[in-house]
């Protein structure tokens, strides 16, 4: 998971100004489900829905088959979830990074990466979302998640994210 | 600065492999190359280096010279019987003489032990530092004056290395010595692709947090960036001419060849298709431009005419063939083909007929030398990036790995300038 947490308007503010404030957060908001904004001594806070563990926008990641780039019935709902939201927030604009796992040419990778990564934006696009929101890059294969010469570290990586600013 | 040279190492079971493969065609030349007269006072040992060079190329049997007392200077002090008795048919001698200027006179002659007659006399005037330089440029005469093919011991190599998280683009001799760093960055890059004139590399750095492409003077360290398009923008392939580049960019959809001026500038797309179209490599005769593509449902190599036309289909046989270069003389294509595991394969372009070439496994980026006759790939071993290279024929293997880090990306320099140093 990326450990930087975006936009954490909210939870900032209530933090005051301390330099440490964010992180303290940042640290909250990792123990899943016990409640981000105890220790900010606020308990009235809104939990910043991108990084709500319990909601599904929470979740940036759409797997994919080896050497496919169709977006499987499973991460519809949450394909749709962000673009709900993006809809909803027309001043938001987000970046899709597309993977691949280490198996064969890096260029062909790269590229392959990038037709993820489309067909993540153009779903999205299907919904309503603006192209200018949606940028899309590929890292290929030189970017993997896991580390390991196996399926279970292949499928983790034949992977496009959705990243929020400040991510 | 950094610099972590490259070690030969063949694998003992490959060297026994090797052997058995290549003393089965009995067509090694035996050759000896005697210590030159006044290099053991030198920071190089010219004869070394040939020696080293030579036996590298698998086109050579080296017979030792220690034992025959005084080692010949000169063409006179050779006695042929003593040479012949060795087995060699051919042998190199030679002397360097220190100038009053610093710099030294390398003289080195070549001779037919068969027909006791004199095939290469050649003399340099260098300074200290180019020792090494020299060497490889005579083992180069010798390479070709017994092979008749162009030798490719002063050509230079490029390639990645990745080492605790930081990439780096090095540059070294074909014999991997005197790697040098061109540049270095905590974001990957690949793809590196050598202008003809030898002295710039374009490849593909994600500092900018995604694929752009540079070009940088090895020598000078100088660069530019060539293509920054919205997307993807990579693969880079020079033309024959260094007047323009092939490119891939991502910029109207799907990954699409584009061609580029070799400073920048506009990109005119080259074709379209309704799939990804990558690797482009400019055939060294102008004509072609080879590339990857998946129009057809999996990747396969295709080939456009570079003047226009139709593009054609030229890999039939499995689901994925990558990554293809085409000889100098344009008559064969080397590429990856995946058939239990991804392997490095080379197709007569006349006959269309394929023979794998690597028993390795994951095999990637093959690049020829400048003489068409050896391939210098990426592989996998013992869980690390290192190169390896094999003849067109298959029949010589090598493998380099650095002590450390994975090597990756390796591509082969062009010959050096007539004239040039």
């Amino acid at each position: 998971m990326k450990k930087a947490l975006l936009g954490l308007l909210v939870v900032s503010a209530l933090a005051g100004c301390a330099s440490t404030g964010t992180k303290e957060a940042a640290t909250v908001q990792d123990k899943s489900g016990q409640g981000a904004a105890t220790t900010t001594g606020a308990s009235q806070a809104v939990v910043n829905p991108l990084t709500d563990p319990n909601n599904i926008l929470s979740k940036r990641s759409v797997y994919f088959d080896f050497d496919k780039s169709a977006v499987k019935d499973e991460y519809k709902p949450m394909v749709e979830a962000h673009a709900k939201y993006l809809n909803d927030h027309s001043d938001v604009k987000i970046t899709i990074q597309g993977n691949t796992d280490e198996r064969g040419s890096r260029e062909y990778n790269l590229a392959l990466g990038q037709r993820r990564a489309d067909a993540v934006k153009k779903m999205m696009n299907v919904l309503g979302v603006k192209d200018g929101q949606i940028e899309t890059v590929s890292f290929g294969e030189e970017k993997p998640k896991a580390s390991g010469n196996d399926e279970a570290a292949w499928s983790q990586n034949r992977r496009a994210d959705i990243v929020y600013p400040g991510e | 600065m950094f610099i972590l040279p490259l070690l030969f190492a063949a694998l003992p079971a490959q060297a026994a492999l090797q052997i058995d493969i290549v003393g089965g065609a009995a067509n090694q030349i035996p050759v000896s190359i005697v210590p030159f007269g006044g290099e053991a006072a030198m920071p190089q040992q010219i004869s070394r280096i040939v020696n080293a060079d030579l036996q590298r190329s698998g086109m050579f049997k080296m017979i030792d010279p220690a034992g025959i007392v005084p080692a010949p200077v000169e063409p006179t002090d050779v006695r042929f019987a003593d040479w012949q008795a060795r087995g060699a048919d051919a042998m190199a001698i030679g002397k360097i003489i220190a100038q009053p200027n610093g710099k030294l006179e390398v003289h080195f002659r070549l001779l037919d032990v068969v027909r006791q007659m004199q095939l290469a006399g050649v003399s340099y005037v260098v300074s200290p530092s180019q020792l090494r330089a020299t060497a490889h440029k005579i083992a180069d005469v010798i390479y070709e004056k017994l092979t008749g093919d162009i030798g490719v011991f002063s050509t230079r190599i490029a390639y990645v290395m990745k080492l605790s998280g930081r990439y780096e683009l090095q540059v070294a001799d074909a014999d991997g010595e005197g790697a040098q760093t061109v540049v270095a960055s905590a974001e990957p890059i690949i793809s590196p692709a050598w202008a003809p004139d030898g002295q710039r590399l374009a490849y593909v750095s994600f500092e900018r947090k995604k694929p752009v492409i540079f070009v940088q003077n090895v020598d000078t360290g100088q660069r530019y960036v060539l293509a920054n398009f919205k997307g993807s923008n990579s693969a880079p392939a020079w033309s024959p001419d260094g007047s323009k580049l092939a490119i891939a960019l991502t910029r109207d959809g799907d990954t699409q060849i584009y061609t580029i001026g070799a400073q920048g500038g506009p990109a005119t797309r080259l074709m379209s298709s309704s799939g990804i179209d990558t690797e482009p490599f400019w055939s060294p005769d102008g004509q072609w431009i080879y590339f990857t593509s998946d129009r057809g449902g999996s990747p396969q190599i295709y080939r456009l005419p570079a003047g226009g036309g139709a593009a054609q289909r030229l890999t039939f046989d499995g689901a994925y063939n990558v990554s293809p270069q085409v000889t100098p003389d344009g008559s064969q294509m080397v590429f990856v083909h995946r058939e239990g595991g991804d392997h490095v394969a080379i197709m007569d372009l006349a006959s269309r007929q394929v023979q794998v070439l690597s028993d390795t496994k994951e095999d990637e980026s093959p690049s020829f030398a400048p003489n068409g006759k050896i391939i210098l790939y990426a592989t996998q071993l013992g869980g690390r990036g290192v190169l390896a290279a094999v003849s067109a024929d298959g029949r010589v293997k090598q493998r380099l790995a650095s002590k450390a880090g994975d090597v990756r990306e390796p591509a082969w320099g062009p010959l050096p300038k007539a004239g040039g140093q």
